[in-house]
């Protein structure tokens, strides 16, 4: 027995010994194979993002488009596409466009998804079926946005069933949104806002649930209404969530351009207000793939997109940025 | 080290697997047109002129037909590559395979492919389609029957024939016969064609039509290919830079914009639901422009009350429609062949082209076909099957020997490479200005915003 029990002592301990060694070569090639696994998405990134990004900024230089089947340049032409898109063209107007339908869509769609966003994490409240409502929020999302452009073209077209039935209450004779430039901004922004709106609540939702559920619940003991507790502990904690849905929805805002073109029928109309500048773009690209212009608009777009970030992240974040400068002061 | 073999292994493999993608081209073949291929590929973006082939062309050996794919009785390989049209893709694999030619080898190559009017000059004009007669080798007395706008619309700037149609689509006035044995007291084509036998008499009816109740057009692009069809010159001048506000633009404009005004259309875009409705019994339409297809696969549909009922008298406006010349000759679609250069196939596509169309007994054929009624582009099969024939859609007309008459009118000398983009953004410029949303020169000036973008190189002329 005793001489088993050291047997299995002996082994045991050489057992630990393997462990120790194997623990030590096991630490080692951990973070190599960390590395490893990283590296296939490095590898897609390179080649499918960066380089065509590199690409766009230098064709951004050249001019080069195609007249039928054949190509005019490269042809190094210094800032010529980029004097030919900020004076020339209309991409400022487009501009004012795209971030007009965003914001006309955003503003709602932020208050509708926060004010959700709480109701259905309010511990009080405590709010039925909210597994349900969510999925139902949610599904929007799901839908292609070309699909939905062209559900919301046949709803109110002028034969269609919205227009029926103004006409039927005698609110019009004739329908068409397409002779008001808000109606069809509002259309097209209250299609972005149908789309996004649950993507945003499920994130905000995210977001509320991180608090601290004590701290509520010391704002109630001390008797804060519910306007006091979202001001001052739901929107301060929920800072940094906000930000990243600020963030990408300004993004995405900025790059509009499957529910336009489909709505529009790629027109922009009426009279060019509803044209973002990704339609700019694809028009540029369409026919005569005018690689030259169509990358000054993409790199005018970045620094654009670049500068809005920062704003947004500013006015985020601005009190913190305000009180640390006085701390420092100090 | 076991863990680290497979992946290891994988990486390499990737790696290879790129090499062989970048270094794998074998040595070039020439790019002169030669015969004895064993495959024939075809490039086209529907199955219908493969239906034509399969059903019209001699040699085919049916029992092997399958999917993309026939087999001729002598062995050879027709390869079918169908790329449909949604959002430009068609022509944007068809510019990469073609400019890819010279480096492929011979029996990798695009032989044939097929085009449309409306961009035909950007494949006519380039260097990737074959002399119909010099290199292809159809001869003048073999063409001579087709009808002269199919040949104008594929001839490149050195008079050379770049390509060869089956079908010609001249087009008409059609009209409902009840609306106008309400107004005028008689249907009668030859009394109606009076009334619309140019544009002045065309607006006075239009006049009457609405004093009736009735619509003379549905809407602002209905009348554009009979004005863009007979402009004075090319949208673009031969400098290739120039545009040209063509007197027939402008005079189509000038009408739609009093048309919307006063009530004589409907408001509709072409294609649209109120369009479509506009052809049914519920139609306050008096009349729309169509050509050939159009009648048989778009205004019979529309005409039908039940489309599942039989198409007969009774069913809807079947019978209750007819056809005038109106008061221009103009043509409406049309799809093109073109052999491409560097085919390793020119016998065959010789023999295709010449029995879909050149051959007189074959192009009857297909007309006469009731289930395709395509109107092919032969002058004496046409004629041959014009006597005495009666459409019963369009109430016993005659419609054929219409089509005869109105195909010989079409002149399509004035045709440019950018005629696809012009059209387009032109009625979609204007459109706000028939609603009455802006003014005519922030519509030109919409117009021209769009076009440069379109193309770069285009400018107004000052």
């Amino acid at each position: 027995m005793i001489l088993e029990i050291e047997n299995k002592n002996k082994t045991f301990l050489d057992a630990d010994k393997t462990v120790d060694n194997k623990k030590k070569r096991k630490h080692f090639s951990y973070s190599k194979w960390g590395y490893l696994f990283l590296i296939p998405f490095f590898v897609a990134f390179f080649l499918f993002t960066f380089l065509p990004l590199i690409s766009t900024f230098y064709y951004s230089f050249f001019e080069y488009y195609s007249v039928g089947l054949d190509e005019v340049g490269p042809n190094f032409v210094k800032f010529e596409n980029y004097k030919q898109v900020i004076f020339e063209s209309q991409f400022f107007k487009y501009l004012g466009n795209t971030i007009i339908i965003w914001l006309l869509g955003f503003i709602p769609q932020i208050i509708i998804s926060l004010l959700l966003a709480v109701l259905f994490t309010d511990t009080r409240l405590k709010l039925k079926f909210t597994g349900f409502f969510k999925s139902i929020i949610y599904m929007p999302n799901l839908v292609m946005a070309s699909a939905f452009g062209m559900l919301f073209l046949t709803i109110f077209s002028t034969s269609g069933p919205i227009a029926n039935i103004l006409i039927r209450l005698n609110i019009t004779k004739h329908f068409d949104y397409s002779t008001s430039i808000w109606m069809t901004r509002g259309l097209i922004a209250s299609m972005n806002l149908l789309m996004w709106f649950g993507n945003t609540t499920i994130l905000l939702m995210a977001g509320v649930m991180g608090i601290d559920i004590s701290l509520f619940e010391a704002a109630r003991i001390d008797g804060a209404n519910s306007w006091k507790i979202f001001f001052k502990i739901t929107m301060p904690l929920l800072r940094p969530i906000f930000l990243f849905v600020l963030l990408t929805s300004m993004i995405g805002g900025i790059q509009l351009f499957d529910i336009p073109q489909v709505f529009t029928r790629g027109m922009g109309n009426p009279n060019l207000t509803s044209k973002t500048v990704i339609m700019y773009l694809a028009q540029v690209l369409g026919t005569s793939k005018n690689y030259g212009a169509a990358g000054a608009a993409s790199v005018m777009l970045f620094f654009i997109t670049v500068v809005l970030s920062l704003v947004l992240f500013v006015f985020t974040y601005k009190k913190d940025i305000s009180t640390k400068h006085k701390g420092r002061k100090a | 080290m076991k863990k680290r073999l497979p992946v290891l292994l994988l990486a390499l493999v990737m790696v290879f697997s790129i090499s062989i993608a970048a270094f794998g081209c074998d040595k070039v073949e020439s790019m002169d047109a030669v015969s004895g291929g064993k495959v024939l590929r075809i490039r086209c973006w529907n199955d219908e002129f493969q239906s034509r082939f399969r059903s019209f062309y001699p040699d085919v050996n049916s029992e092997k037909s399958g999917e993309g794919v026939d087999y001729l009785t002598d062995g050879t390989k027709i390869e079918w590559v169908i790329v449909a049209n949604q959002n430009n893709a068609y022509q944007i694999a068809l510019d990469t395979a073609l400019k890819a030619q010279d480096e492929k080898k011979r029996e990798d190559r695009v032989d044939m492919f097929l085009i449309e009017a409306d961009y035909a000059s950007k494949y006519v004009d380039s260097e990737y389609s074959l002399d119909i007669k010099k290199d292809v080798g159809l001869t003048d007395n073999l063409l001579k029957d087709q009808y002269e706008y199919t040949q104008t619309i594929v001839t490149d700037k050195n008079n050379k024939l770049k390509a060869t149609s089956w079908q010609a689509a001249p087009g008409l006035y059609a009209y409902r016969r009840d609306i106008a044995k309400e107004v005028f007291e008689t249907d009668d084509p030859d009394v109606i064609q009076e009334k619309v036998s140019d544009w002045v008499k065309f607006e006075e009816t239009a006049a009457t039509m609405k004093e009736n109740g009735y619509y003379m057009l549905s809407g602002f692009d209905d009348s554009f290919r009979v004005f863009s069809n007979n402009m004075t010159g090319k949208w673009v001048k031969d400098d290739n830079k120039t545009i040209n506000e063509d007197a027939a633009i402008n005079n189509w404009i000038k009408q739609t914009k009093d048309f919307s005004e006063k009530g004589y259309n409907n408001g509709t875009t072409l294609w649209d639901e109120n369009w479509q409705k506009g052809q049914g019994p519920e139609g306050k339409v008096f009349g729309y422009f169509y050509s050939t297809w159009g009648i048989n696969f778009t205004l019979l549909g529309n005409s039908l009350a039940d489309k599942n009922k039989p198409e007969e008298e009774g069913n809807g406006l079947y019978g209750k429609w007819a056809v005038c010349p109106g008061p221009q000759a103009y043509y409406w679609g049309g799809t093109w062949l073109c052999a491409a250069a560097g085919t390793d196939n020119v016998t065959l596509i010789r023999d295709i082209m010449y029995h879909l169309t050149c051959n007189k007994d074959t192009m009857k054929a297909i007309t006469a076909d009731v289930k395709i009624q395509d109107f092919t582009n032969n002058k004496a099969a046409m004629a041959e099957l014009a006597v005495g024939y009666e459409s019963a859609f369009l109430g016993g007309q005659n419609h054929i020997q219409m089509f005869l008459e109105a195909a010989d009118k079409i002149d399509m000398s004035n045709i440019s490479p950018y005629d696809q983009g012009c059209n387009e953004k032109i009625q979609g410029a204007m459109a706000d200005y028939f609603k009455g949303t802006i003014s005519l020169d922030k519509a030109w000036a919409n117009f021209y915003t769009n076009i440069k973008e379109t193309y770069p190189q285009l400018q107004k002329a000052s």
